[in-house]
């Protein structure tokens, strides 16, 4: 049995670039980001993939991954293909561009008689530029499927998919019946690595796109449920007190002798 | 007066400690607070939800189905806002939490705000306005709704003091029984395997030691095991440590591991990313040791130690361990 999985991923900002790279209107308090800045595969998503690879790696899987947006880096939506995905489908609009999580599971669940047959979706668990974590509980609902949040393992056997869900302490096992909709974690371990044979052959695939018109989505109906006012930089008013030494262990005993002196232990 | 309700937890038959953070939440924007437990055995901890400030208390319960898994309480929920129309909903930010929000949210076709930090109320729209971090925390949002609630809104732990309770408050319970149809419940539970790792909590312990990718291994952390110990506390780690597998995820502090607001918060070899620091915020003084004097830790900590772990930590432990001795 060869299932057919589709991975949804977003490009985000690269979480790590600097900070320099945002830029807040004074007026419109409104965040852009600066051109240059590097962009990425939500980690998260990438960790999908992988939960993905490894099933393709175990049962046998076509792997179709999804991403929606606009002004794509190709270099970088085509990762996935080079870690050995199958197929890379692109919902790209100009109308997909600043859309709460509820318009995007919209789109998503529109999308998905054109990605075609899918026995399991993942996803992963929040992408890291607006933390929402929404788009796969809010996709469930609309496509009336159980999504099963934060696997660390995912198996699939006789139509049935099981994850372990990491829980605050230890973890549980749960099921449901395919199709259903999992979201993965970093606990699920490491992305693997592109192979140099998987560059070559991502560089020869192209991915299909599709416009809102494609989908038959009216840009009227995108609007948000979420308004954001304005964006700020928390203001960090903490003054570090800096103990200084001659050597190490110095600095190790006054900072000893300053909680206590201090009463914080 | 807005009405506003919220979705309660309880703790071995205690309301929980975050739901009386979401009574203090509801009640800087309103005296109209009603709120809703799932279980019928519910009576002391509906009684201790109107101390902390709730008006009205919902028991929900259910005929048929006693396993309250989140596809049950979706259900239930929705069940109860076909009764009630408040016009904010407020939840807190556990896994749980997290899960029922963008679900319920979904059902009623509304909007909802995740992991914020505070609500306010715009006197125009008399619509809720959450602020919440985005960005692994680089950034703060301020975020409204485009239409009239019930809008839901997540609040993250340890973002409001609890108000102090009052026996003499009054209010109303409810109890409301309604079926949940097997169809509503489609993931199965088969088991659970906990970890106990022995030791102080990590949620409650009043000291925290931390130890980030800089130790370098798994090894170090027993030293820090052996402080935290000293000070009746309990190790941490960064997502760096638990990724690499120096230490079970279960330590794990940040965005998307543990909330913990300890008396005191040690960092060693941890270069205070804004994703780590979401997880401690709550912290009343934090340590940090690290080698570079630039990474960010040294913004967010009260005191800081320049240098190599190596060397400062053995010195410091020994003197900890002399200072309580005498
Ligand atoms: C969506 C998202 C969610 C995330 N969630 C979390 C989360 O929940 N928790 C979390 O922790 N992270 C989280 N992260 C990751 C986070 O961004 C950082 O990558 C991570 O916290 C870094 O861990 P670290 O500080 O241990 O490692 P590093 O950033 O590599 O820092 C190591 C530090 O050790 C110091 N060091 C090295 N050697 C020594 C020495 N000998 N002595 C003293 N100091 C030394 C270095 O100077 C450096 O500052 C998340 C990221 C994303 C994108």
């Amino acid at each position: 049995m060869k299932i057919d999985i589709t991975v949804f991923v977003k490009q985000v900002v690269d979480p790590d670039a600097p900070i320099s790279s945002f830029h807040i209107d004074p007026t419109s308090k409104q965040l852009s980001i600066k051109p240059d800045t590097p962009f990425i595969i939500n980690g998260f998503d990438e960790t999908a993939v992988e939960a993905a690879l490894r099933l393709k790696d175990s049962v046998g899987a076509n792997i179709t991954v999804v991403s929606l947006g606009y002004n794509f880096v190709m270099d970088v939506i085509k990762k996935p293909l080079s870690m050995g995905a199958d197929n890379l489908i692109l919902l790209q609009d100009a109308a997909f561009q600043n859309l709460d999580s509820f318009t995007t599971a919209k789109i998503l669940s529109k999308a998905v008689s054109t990605i075609g047959n899918t026995d399991l979706f993942i996803c992963g668990r929040q992408a890291s530029d607006w933390d929402n974590a929404q788009v796969p509980l809010v996709l469930s609902e609309l496509l009336g499927l159980p999504c099963l949040t934060i696997a660390k393992n995912i198996r699939i056997d006789n139509n049935t998919v099981e994850i372990e869900k990491v829980l605050p302490e230890g973890h549980e096992v749960i099921q449901a019946k395919l199709p259903a909709i999992v979201t993965v974690s970093n606990e699920l371990g490491e992305p693997r690595y592109a192979t140099l044979r998987g560059i070559m052959s991502a560089g020869r695939k192209t991915p299909s796109i599709y416009t809102a018109k494609d989908l038959n989505i009216d840009t009227a109906d995108l609007s948000p449920k979420l308004i954001i006012e304005e964006i700020s930089v928390p203001n960090s008013d903490k003054k570090c007190e800096m103990l200084s030494g001659d050597n190490s262990i110095e600095i190790g005993r006054k900072l000893a002798l300053k909680l206590r002196e201090s009463r914080i232990f | 007066m807005t009405e506003i309700l919220i979705l309660g937890e309880q703790a071995n038959g205690d309301l929980n400690s975050l739901s009386k953070e979401l009574l203090a939440a509801a009640d800087s924007i309103s005296d109209n607070i009603s709120i809703a437990f799932l279980g019928n055995d519910n009576r002391s901890v509906a009684e201790d939800a109107i101390r902390y400030g709730a008006s009205k208390v919902y028991l929900l319960q259910s005929k048929l189905l006693n396993d309250w898994s989140v596809d049950t309480r979706v259900a239930a929920y929705e069940h109860l806002l076909g009764k009630i129309s408040p016009s904010v909903i407020l939840l807190g930010k556990t896994q749980i939490g997290q899960d029922i929000g963008p679900r319920l949210a979904c059902r009623l076709g509304v909007g909802l705000s995740q992991d914020s930090i505070s609500i306010a109320l715009d006197p125009k729209t008399m619509r809720p306005v959450a602020t919440r971090p985005v960005l692994g925390g680089r950034m703060i949002a301020k975020v409204s709704f485009a239409e009239d609630g019930p809008n839901i809104i997540v609040i993250r732990k340890g973002s409001y003091d609890i108000n102090k309770p009052n026996d003499n408050n009054e209010g109303d319970i409810q109890e409301i029984t309604f079926h949940v149809e097997q169809s509503d419940k489609n993931i199965h539970h088969i088991q659970t395997i906990l970890s106990d790792p022995g030791g102080v909590k990590l949620e409650n312990a009043p000291v925290i030691v931390a130890g980030g990718r800089g130790l370098g291994g798994p090894e170090p952390f027993e030293m820090l095991s052996d402080l935290a110990k000293l000070l009746g506390g309990s190790v941490g780690a960064s997502r760096a440590a638990c990724d690499a597998g120096w230490i079970d995820h279960n330590y794990q502090i940040g965005l998307t591991g543990k909330n913990v607001s300890p008396a005191l918060y040690i960092t060693v070899g941890i270069s205070g990313a804004s994703q780590h620091m979401a997880g401690c915020s709550g912290a009343k003084f934090i340590v940090a040791i690290n080698k570079d004097p630039d990474a960010n830790i040294f913004k967010e900590a009260s005191l800081g130690a320049v240098g190599d772990w190596e060397k400062i930590l053995p010195s410091f432990i020994s003197t900890v361990k002399d200072l309580l001795e005498t």
